[in-house]
């Protein structure tokens, strides 16, 4: 690899430099939120584990927890059945207008996030709701879809359709056959989707912001907390808790998604 | 879930048997997709068409008069505040889609070209900060460009400055920096999706007809990756348009967006219609840019082949 770059000697280091940029960030706050002061100055000052014991006794903290766990839930299960019926559809039909459809499905991915929100914020109050988390996961859920279809999609795509009229000319009912043929192939896809929806929903902040009203998830707590530079430190702690937890369960998706690629790769092999 | 099973269950297709079958068919794929594109119509469509409405209503006190008018547009429009703020919103976005798309190119170029059997594992890596929580993101730039910030107070503690550097935050710079940042992913997958499905052969022919490596790229391998520059070109644009959160906590006064002037109007300003017609404008705007730089780029390729 390195021979076939002897044209281009700075690409490897441009690439380090790149991937050194795109993970600062995400990597200083886990090591100022270890840090025994309560700025953010270098060089570092000390060892403590205080900002995270910080956060256990806050009750404003752990009820926004609570509740971005319920949301998160919420929105992964539904943004993930209703991805399976578009992927399906999609992936095992061919039907009119199946373009306009899945390009409004997909559209929150090209709309700035700020004109969905704002656009919800206004059919929610116009017919009469009160903001509250239902809101957030009606809202969160319009805008996961569009990623659980591309990871659906994909795990649906290389779905060889004979396995399932097997199964049907075999006598197996319908619900059986989705049961012992299709599901199994399909699982890991359909398990990654909610992993990578539930990440989404967590970290979501726009839409939960907009229509959150008065029961903040942790997004909405933490934009709450940086008006005051004292509470900087334990906000640091939390995310490096929430940043751990992402890539934990991004790691796990990607790995699901994998095997799933392998799987439908291994069927479609003669 | 089980109605998925259930609609494909009858009869299994039959194909060539003619209007029949493409009917059930049809209407098997419909029957399929529809909860979703219910969902998104009445969450996605309806509210939209909502705000255009509204775009064209006015707002007196409490009520909304529903007879139509231009005014909120001519508001949008003239204003200096409000124009002020669409020129450096688009600014900001073409700028930050710029940079994002010409530093992700080589990334998505080294991936495609040279990632090996480990491609997916670049993939993977590229990914990850941006599925991380984007509002923790932006405050660690804050961290990292403030005045006792990262930055400042580790260059003091070297020795290469003697005051901290009061121009990295709260000014449009560094909001293109966090916007780049954040948007990185965006702009790498789409170029690879295109470099991976160029034919690698065509590259190898160029060679032997004697094209160096760069005319080779030029001619060869850039022409066919346009749709990937451009939909990451796309992908970038239209969304950071609109960003709140990286104007608000590193902006500053200079770095102000459209976005912070549509939420004061459903916030405390409470004038919905010309919120509406702000946000309206932003997406024609947007478009009316995106649709000028698409068609640069097509034609700058064609005069480099």
């Amino acid at each position: 690899m390195l021979q076939r770059l002897r044209y281009l000697p700075f690409l490897p280091v441009y690439v380090a430099v790149y991937f050194l940029f795109l993970y600062l960030p995400i990597l200083l706050l886990p090591v100022f939120s270890f840090n025994d002061a309560a700025t953010t100055t270098l060089p570092l000052a000390g060892f403590t584990t205080k900002w995270y014991a910080s956060l256990w006794g806050n009750t404003v903290l752990l009820q926004a927890a609570r509740n971005s766990l319920v949301v998160g839930v919420c929105v992964s299960l539904l943004s993930t059945i209703l991805g399976i019926c578009a992927a399906r559809a999609i992936t095992r039909y061919r039907f009119r207008g199946q373009k306009p459809a899945t390009g409004l499905i997909m559209a929150p991915l090209f709309l700035p996030e700020i004109i969905v929100a704002v656009s919800l914020l206004m059919i929610v109050l116009q017919m009469g709701l009160e903001l509250s988390l239902v809101t957030v996961i009606l809202g969160q859920v319009v805008f996961c879809i569009p990623y659980a279809m591309s990871v659906l999609v994909s795990g649906f795509e290389g779905f060889d359709r004979s396995l399932e009229e097997a199964s049907y000319d075999l006598g197996e009912t319908a619900l059986g056959t989705f049961r012992r043929v299709t599901l199994p192939v399909v699982a890991p896809a359909i398990v990654s989707s909610l992993l990578v929806t539930f990440t989404i929903s967590l970290d979501e902040f726009i839409l939960a912001f907009f229509l959150s009203g008065t029961e903040p998830t942790l997004p909405v707590y933490i934009w709450g907390q940086l008006r005051f530079a004292a509470k900087l430190p334990g906000v640091l702690a939390l995310g490096s808790l929430m940043i751990l937890a992402s890539v934990v369960l991004l790691t796990v998706a990607e790995v699901l998604r994998r095997r799933a690629e392998r799987r439908t790769r291994a069927t479609l092999a003669p | 879930m089980s109605s998925a099973a259930i609609t494909s269950a009858p009869d299994a297709p039959k194909p060539a048997t003619g209007g029949r079958w493409r009917h059930s068919e049809e209407a098997r794929g419909l029957a399929m997709i529809s909860p979703t594109l219910l969902y998104a119509l009445a969450l996605l469509l309806v509210p939209v068409l909502l705000v255009v409405a509204y775009s064209f209503w006015t707002q007196n006190y409490l009520e909304i008069d529903r007879s139509f008018t231009l005014e909120n547009y001519r508001q949008a429009l003239t204003e200096p505040i409000y124009r002020d703020l669409f020129v450096r919103s688009l600014w900001i976005s073409l700028l930050t889609s710029a940079i994002t798309v010409g530093f992700s190119y080589p990334i998505a170029w080294f991936i495609s070209f040279h990632g090996g059997a480990h491609r997916n594992l670049w993939l993977f890596l590229v990914t990850i900060p941006c599925w991380t929580s984007y509002l923790l993101r932006v405050m660690s730039w804050k961290v990292i460009l403030g005045y006792g910030g990262v930055l400042n107070t580790g260059l003091m503690s070297v020795g290469l400055i003697d005051q901290p550097i009061t121009s990295l935050l709260y000014n449009a710079n560094a909001v293109v920096i966090t916007l780049v940042h954040s948007w990185a992913a965006f702009a790498i997958l789409p170029i690879y999706v295109s470099l991976q499905k160029i034919d690698r052969t065509l590259i190898e022919a160029a060679r032997d007809l004697g094209d160096g490596p760069l005319r080779a790229f030029l001619r060869v391998t850039l022409p066919l990756s346009m749709p990937g520059v451009i939909s990451a070109f796309l992908i970038v644009m239209i969304p950071t348009v609109g960003d709140y959160v990286t104007p608000k906590l590193v902006g500053g006064k200079d770095g102000v967006m459209i976005a912070t002037a549509i939420q004061a109007q459903f916030g405390k300003g409470a004038n919905w219609p010309l919120g509406a017609a702000l946000s309206v404008t932003t997406m024609v705007l947007v478009s009316l840019v995106a649709a000028a730089v698409v068609l640069s780029l097509r034609v700058a390729v064609r005069r480099i082949r």
